[in-house]
């Protein structure tokens, strides 16, 4: 596989660029492998690669039911930020954090991650009081936080209606300098060609269709591809945990709902923020193309069908006008739909289960996007060492047995209040 | 999407709020041995199929009762809807 870079992309260019070799073979499964892995998003993609990297175990399939990073990590609004409370949650992000800042050189890919900063918007004096003490937390974690008055506010986002007589009146802001944004396919097929250069077999169009467990140990798949064995079997589809985990006799704290999203035409730079207001239930930021990509809360009921409804859509771009008012005349170019891992406690899965060898990282909820190459990171050296990683201990799966919840919003077991 | 209410006939989905699997109208005994165990299965395991999926909804803006709306995950179609007291006292509630 040849490096990318400058002095590649001008011998590419003087054969006007049609001598690129494949970022990643296509190959046949193998019958056994050390490990699989189920599912070609970023999770799984990124799993195999630290797998290869960090713990030099190569002989990995990735099996994907459609195309790589077709799921979520190809769906997703991209936002990237650490700006957690409590403590189970704080310290993974972060680590997160610290790989993005180093992922595109680490793959040699560029991911495109841009800093430009996350923004939450308080209206109202709890929501202030809030914001404030998850920003001192953030720092006491080391974490960059800092509380923004309606004036650094209206100086930094021009367009933002800071007035008093907005819907929402803006008071202040949480802002995270080093959060912002990224490429969601690049880091698909970034994770997925520095995987497959170290060995790693992605075999798409395979789907899982089984799980064989035999005296309580994993031993292998079936696929649509024929059965494949392995001694270690790590789950990553995201919003189809609990249908893969069902042929292994599990049940999820986890339960599906659509999230969808929607862009605009593109537009002059006029964003340079990442901004987003839980009051109003909206985020939106501005791609580099120029497009508005902006979303808000779930559809609300459980969902498989990939597609949002219409009233949801509504109800986000009242909320995008409320707040931009200039935005009005800006034309909404198309929207979409994912299905999300909602858990119980709003928080993710990275744990043994309980059939030994069966792994599962999943109940990623609407903000997985930015876990990626930590989830990849501490699932690697979940598999490898059969133990947490030190920043995902808090995220195993016995957790709402043990009444351990990582309940960041304080919401209960009420997955679409995540 | 349309929810047909059995005593109010067809209406939009907007007026309603949704809880979850119709599972949780069967509360577990507290007083029973094994009471732990069967309150985790009940207040944070799913079956969450795509598929075929009963679940309780709540006329939130209507007449304020709680209904048991068969609905299928992947099309969203509708195929049954109950008041949750009759399915509840169906299955040996008091109420
Ligand atoms: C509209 C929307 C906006 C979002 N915005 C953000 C955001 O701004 N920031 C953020 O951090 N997160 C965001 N998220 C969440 C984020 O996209 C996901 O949490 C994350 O991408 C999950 O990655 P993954 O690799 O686990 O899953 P996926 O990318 O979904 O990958 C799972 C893969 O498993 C495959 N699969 C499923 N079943 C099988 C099977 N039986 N056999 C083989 N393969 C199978 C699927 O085809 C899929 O490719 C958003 C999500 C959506 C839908």
């Amino acid at each position: 596989m040849s490096h990318y870079s400058i002095f590649s992309l001008a011998r590419n260019a003087l054969s006007r660029h049609e001598n690129w070799s494949e970022a990643w073979r296509n190959p046949e499964p193998r019958a056994e492998y050390d490990v699989i892995i189920i599912g070609a998003g970023g999770h799984g993609l990124g799993a195999a690669y630290y797998l290869a990297k960090e713990h030099g175990i190569t002989n990995v399939a990735v099996l994907e039911k459609g195309y790589l990073g077709g799921g979520n990590t190809g769906r997703n609004t991209t936002i990237v930020r650490s700006n957690y409370l409590l403590e189970g949650n704080a310290h993974f992000y972060e680590h997160s954090m610290k790989l993005w800042e180093g992922l595109s050189r680490d793959i040699n890919y560029n991911v495109m991650f841009s800093q430009r900063g996350v923004l939450n918007l308080a209206h109202t004096d709890a929501q202030i009081d809030a914001f404030q003490r998850r920003g001192n937390a953030m720092r006491l974690n080391g974490i960059d936080a800092e509380f923004l008055s309606v004036e650094e506010i209206a100086a930094r986002v021009p367009l933002l209606d800071c007035s008093p007589q907005t819907r929402f009146p803006i008071r202040g802001g949480l802002l995270q300098p080093r959060g912002g944004t990224a490429r969601h396919d690049a880091v698909a097929w970034g994770y997925a060609r520095a995987a497959d250069t170290r060995g790693v077999d992605i075999i798409q169009n395979c789907e899982v269709t089984g799980i064989d467990v035999n005296g309580g140990r994993v031993n292998g798949v079936q696929t649509t591809r024929g059965a494949i064995r392995a001694a270690k079997i790590g789950i990553a589809v995201a919003g189809h945990s609990s249908q893969v985990a069902a042929m292994a006799g599990l049940r999820l704290p986890i339960e599906s709902h659509v999230l969808q999203a929607m862009v605009s035409e593109p537009l002059k730079p006029c964003l340079d923020t990442v901004v987003t207001s839980g009051a109003a239930h909206l985020y939106v930021s501005q791609s580099d193309k120029g497009e508005l990509v902006y979303g808000g809360d779930l559809d609300f009921y459980n969902s498989y069908a990939q597609r949002g409804n219409m009233p949801r859509v509504e109800e986000v771009a009242a909320a995008l006008l409320s707040l931009f008012p200039a935005f009005s005349r800006v034309r909404m170019m198309r929207t979409w739909g994912g299905v999300m891992d909602m858990t119980m406690d709003g928080s993710p899965i990275i744990g043994k289960t309980p059939i030994d060898g069966l792994y599962l990282n999943g109940g990623w909820c609407y903000g997985g996007f930015k876990a990626t190459p930590a989830s990849g990171f501490c699932y690697a050296h979940l598999i490898a060492k059969d133990e947490p990683h030190p920043t995902a201990t808090e995220y195993r799966l016995d957790r709402f047995l043990r009444g351990a919840m990582i309940d960041e919003k304080g919401m209960g077991a009420q997955p679409n209040l995540h | 999407m349309i929810i047909n209410h059995p005593l109010l006939g067809p209406r939009d989905a907007a007026e309603f709020t949704y809880l979850g699997d119709a599972t949780l109208i069967n509360r577990p005994d507290w007083q029973a041995e094994d009471a732990a165990g069967k309150f985790h299965e009940y207040l944070y395991l799913r079956d969450n199929p795509a598929g075929e999926h009963r679940e309780l909804w709540f006329h939130e803006q209507g007449d304020r009762s709680w209904l048991v709306v068969t609905r299928n995950t992947l099309t969203h179609e509708i195929t049954k809807v109950e008041l949750a007291r009759d399915v509840a006292l169906a299955a040996g509630r008091d109420k």
